[in-house]
């Protein structure tokens, strides 16, 4: 279980209600600056409301919450937060 | 930031470099900080709506007097930063360092504070003075969050004033602040963001680079910031401007350090997070708001797309209950009663002034004008729901079947606009940040049924099919959206290859609804559609008017006659004979004058009711096609106009209109021949 709660994946993976913290963004710089001016920046805490396993997803970022497409959410690499 | 940019910025800051003579404010915010509500507390009507020059970006501006002195003030389109990732940020960030306005203020959020800061770290590095008003103070409270306004102004080193828009609170206060600065009565000491660490070196060697090939009003510092976050525009304009070797150092640098643009962001976010960390007290989480119970519901996949169902069929239910009786007035009691004036007053006129005035304008323009409380009633209606905030949340659900035609959510939006009326949605497709999304966007708006159309499918459905008329307008409807995806679904695959376009959006909190946002609404875009009406439409109904009395006054033997004898055999093909031919031309007028049009050909058999001699005339197949050609047929004069001013290019127009004509003749031959094999 250890293991599995300290692994990096993308956005998507994780469930609503569970945290995880950003470590990474790949993509365009026209996506990365989009993301960022949102708050999407490595070290950042997010907190995924909704996330049915498909269709756009809901995260809170920064007391901001923020829809994302999946292909947007693939691209947001984060370390799930195992404690 | 290099401690000399710090100085020279607290220099510019401290001592305006252009003092307008008219002083000059610029509102700055992002989306959803209640900007437009303080912009409208400020100006009231005294705003004028436009565009920015040259571009596709609606610009306000407006007046007020502060000290009986006039100030003008003009609202930035709201962004979340102002790196050239829209045409909204490049607007903004040029409009305050061309215009260098008296003073810039930065509208926040204090429920929002950390990530409203980011806008506001850009902001103070730019050399206009900086006030920031601190909004929605009333939410961050009733959420637990405390802001310690003196410490946070002190932190930014500008002048903090805490507010609640909606109420009108501490508008005085911000009135008073900028009157100081103008009157350089407050000298600000802004407190710069700086760039992370591992990246001060790169910022110094691009700035030493570029220094002395910045053209003004760019600061060089600023400019070298740009090009580490990777801004397109600015990329663009020094590869131009540096000579070939420079550009090469500099473009070495940028490729050692590729993750600056995260490095620029970080940097900013760590500034935000200690005047955060400085000023506000936080209460313990866990706590669930309400915005967080009501988008279990309203989010949902499923129960979201129940929940929007009815939210659209209440939408609908008091739009055409409280609005077709008073259209239904207008029509008989105003514009029958004007032309009745007209009649009487123009009773020695010549015959061609009165069948002007009373067939060509009152018959044309006041036809489309009743439509008016329609449609209000229909702004107020989307207008109230955009302000609490739902329609984030209707986008949301929808963003799953918009894909279907390789849109997202967002398209969503101006599309459900297009129901009251297609001008405004073709404009509302603004929204959408991604070019081709909305371009496609403004392809299918046409397909939209808007409240025009209905009311000749109202009109035309219950003379035909008397208690069947309801179920047969719904038909339509689902007809015109069918198409709308087919089409939709074909030219993405066809001409954008596709292609999917980013889905980001913020999810704003829940609020109550400030009724004076909505109330400037509805009243801008009825007044946009009364010149409409005033102009293209009135330029049209002359036009008409003039082909059909030409050339011996009477419709029959007329040009507009002739016209609809000439392309009867298309017309035939989908069961409609010159008539409805005609009647189907004229709706390019406007999209109801299909019905008076009927009424002026057949005006000569007096005392049977129009809806007698239709279903006298015709059979029910060809009311089917005719119905079916009409909610498809090219779109009306003024929706051409705006879907020209909104893609800057005749190609798309035409092929807009040479689509929605294949598809209509295509549909309405088919409903025609499907409906004589089943004898309907």
């Amino acid at each position: 279980m250890e293991a599995e709660n300290n692994v990096v994946c993308p956005l998507i993976q994780i469930k609503p209600g569970e945290r995880a913290r950003m470590v990474g963004l790949r993509g365009g710089k026209w996506l990365v600056g989009r993301l960022t001016s949102l708050g999407f920046t490595p070290g950042v805490e997010l907190t995924m409301v909704q996330n049915f396993g498909r269709g756009p997803l809901i995260v809170s970022v920064r007391d901001t919450r923020v829809a994302l497409g999946r292909g947007e959410a693939a691209h947001i690499i984060v370390q799930r937060n195992g404690a | 930031m290099t401690e000399s940019a710090l100085n020279s910025l607290t220099d510019s800051a401290a001592h305006p470099l252009a003092r307008h003579e008219t002083p000059l404010i610029a509102l700055a915010g992002q989306p959803n900080m209640g900007k437009s509500t303080l912009f409208n507390l400020l100006t009231g009507l005294n705003q004028h709506v436009g565009n920015w020059p040259g571009k596709t970006v609606e610009r306000r501006e407006g007046t007020f007097s502060l000290d009986s002195t006039p100030v003008r003030i003009v609202d930035l389109p709201g962004t979340y930063s102002l790196t050239a990732n829209s045409p909204e940020e490049v607007i903004a960030r040029e409009f305050i360092l061309r215009e260098q306005p008296d003073v810039v203020v930065a509208v926040v959020s204090a429920a929002n504070l950390e990530r409203s800061l980011y806008l506001v770290a850009e902001l103070i590095s730019l050399p206009s003075p900086l006030v920031v008003a601190l909004n929605m103070v009333d939410v961050a409270e009733h959420e637990g969050l405390h802001v310690d306004v003196d410490i946070l102004q002190t932190a930014l080193g500008v002048p903090v004033v805490p507010m609640v828009a909606t109420r009108a609170q501490g508008v005085r206060e911000l009135l008073e602040v900028i009157r100081q600065v103008l009157n350089g009565e407050r000298v600000l000491m802004p407190r710069v963001p700086e760039i992370r660490s591992d990246h001060r070196q790169a910022l110094q060697d691009i700035s030493r680079l570029i220094s002395g090939h910045v053209p003004p009003p760019y600061p060089t510092e600023w400019v070298a910031l740009k090009l580490l976050e990777g801004d397109s525009e600015l990329t663009k304009m020094m590869q131009e401007i540096l000579p070939a070797e420079k550009w090469q150092a500099v473009h070495q640098v940028l490729l050692n350090h590729d993750d600056a643009q995260m490095a620029v962001a970080s940097g900013r976010y760590e500034w935000v997070g200690r005047m955060i960390r400085a000023a506000v007290a936080r209460p313990p989480i866990g706590q669930i708001s309400v915005t967080e119970r009501l988008d279990r519901w309203a989010a949902h996949p499923l129960w979201g797309l129940i929940f929007l169902g009815l939210v659209l069929g209440a939408v609908f239910w008091v739009t055409f209950t409280v609005g077709s009786p008073i259209q239904n007035w207008l029509e008989t009691y105003l514009i029958g009663g004007l032309i009745s004036w007209a009649d009487v007053l123009l009773r020695n006129a010549p015959f061609w002034v009165h069948s002007l005035v009373v067939d060509g304008i009152l018959g044309g323009v006041g036809s489309v004008l009743t439509f008016l409380p329609i449609l209000a009633i229909f702004f107020a209606v989307f207008g109230l729901l955009e302000d609490i905030g739902y329609m984030a949340r209707a986008a949301y659900v929808m963003d799953n079947f918009m894909h279907l035609m390789g849109l997202h959510g967002k398209s969503f939006l101006p599309l459900f606009l297009g129901f009251g009326c297609n001008v405004p949605a073709v404009i509302g497709s603004r929204v959408i940040d991604s070019e081709q999304a909305r371009l496609l966007t403004i392809l299918v708006t046409p397909f939209m049924p808007c409240t025009a159309r209905m009311a000749v499918v109202a009109f035309i459905a219950a003379a035909f099919f008397g208690p069947y008329a309801t179920l047969v307008s719904w038909g339509f409807v689902l007809l015109s959206l069918l198409m709308l995806v087919l089409v939709g679904t074909l030219l993405n695959r066809v001409i954008f290859k596709g292609q999917r376009s980013a889905f980001i959006m913020e999810m704003p909190l829940y609020h109550l609804p400030n009724w004076r946002t909505i109330g400037l609404l509805v009243w801008q875009r009825s007044l946009a559609f009364i010149q409409k009406a005033g102009t293209t439409i009135l330029f049209l109904s002359v036009i008409i008017w003039v082909l059909s009395v030409l050339p011996n006054g009477d419709l029959n033997s007329s040009i507009l006659a002739r016209i609809g004898h000439w392309v009867e055999p298309i017309g035939r093909m989908m069961g409609l004979d010159w008539r409805l031919t005609v009647a189907l031309l004229t709706s390019f007028m406007a999209k109801e004058n299909a019905i008076a049009t009927l009424g002026v050909v057949f005006g000569n058999s007096q005392g049977v009711g129009l809806a007698q001699i239709l279903t006298s005339t015709f059979s029910h197949a060809s009311a089917l096609a005719f119905l079916s050609a009409t909610m498809l047929f090219i779109p009306c004069a003024a929706t051409m106009a705006v879907i020209h001013q909104e893609t800057g290019s005749w190609r798309w127009t035409v092929l807009n209109i040479l689509l929605m004509l294949v598809v209509s003749f295509a549909v309405s031959s088919a409903v025609y021949w499907i409906a004589v094999a089943l004898r309907v």
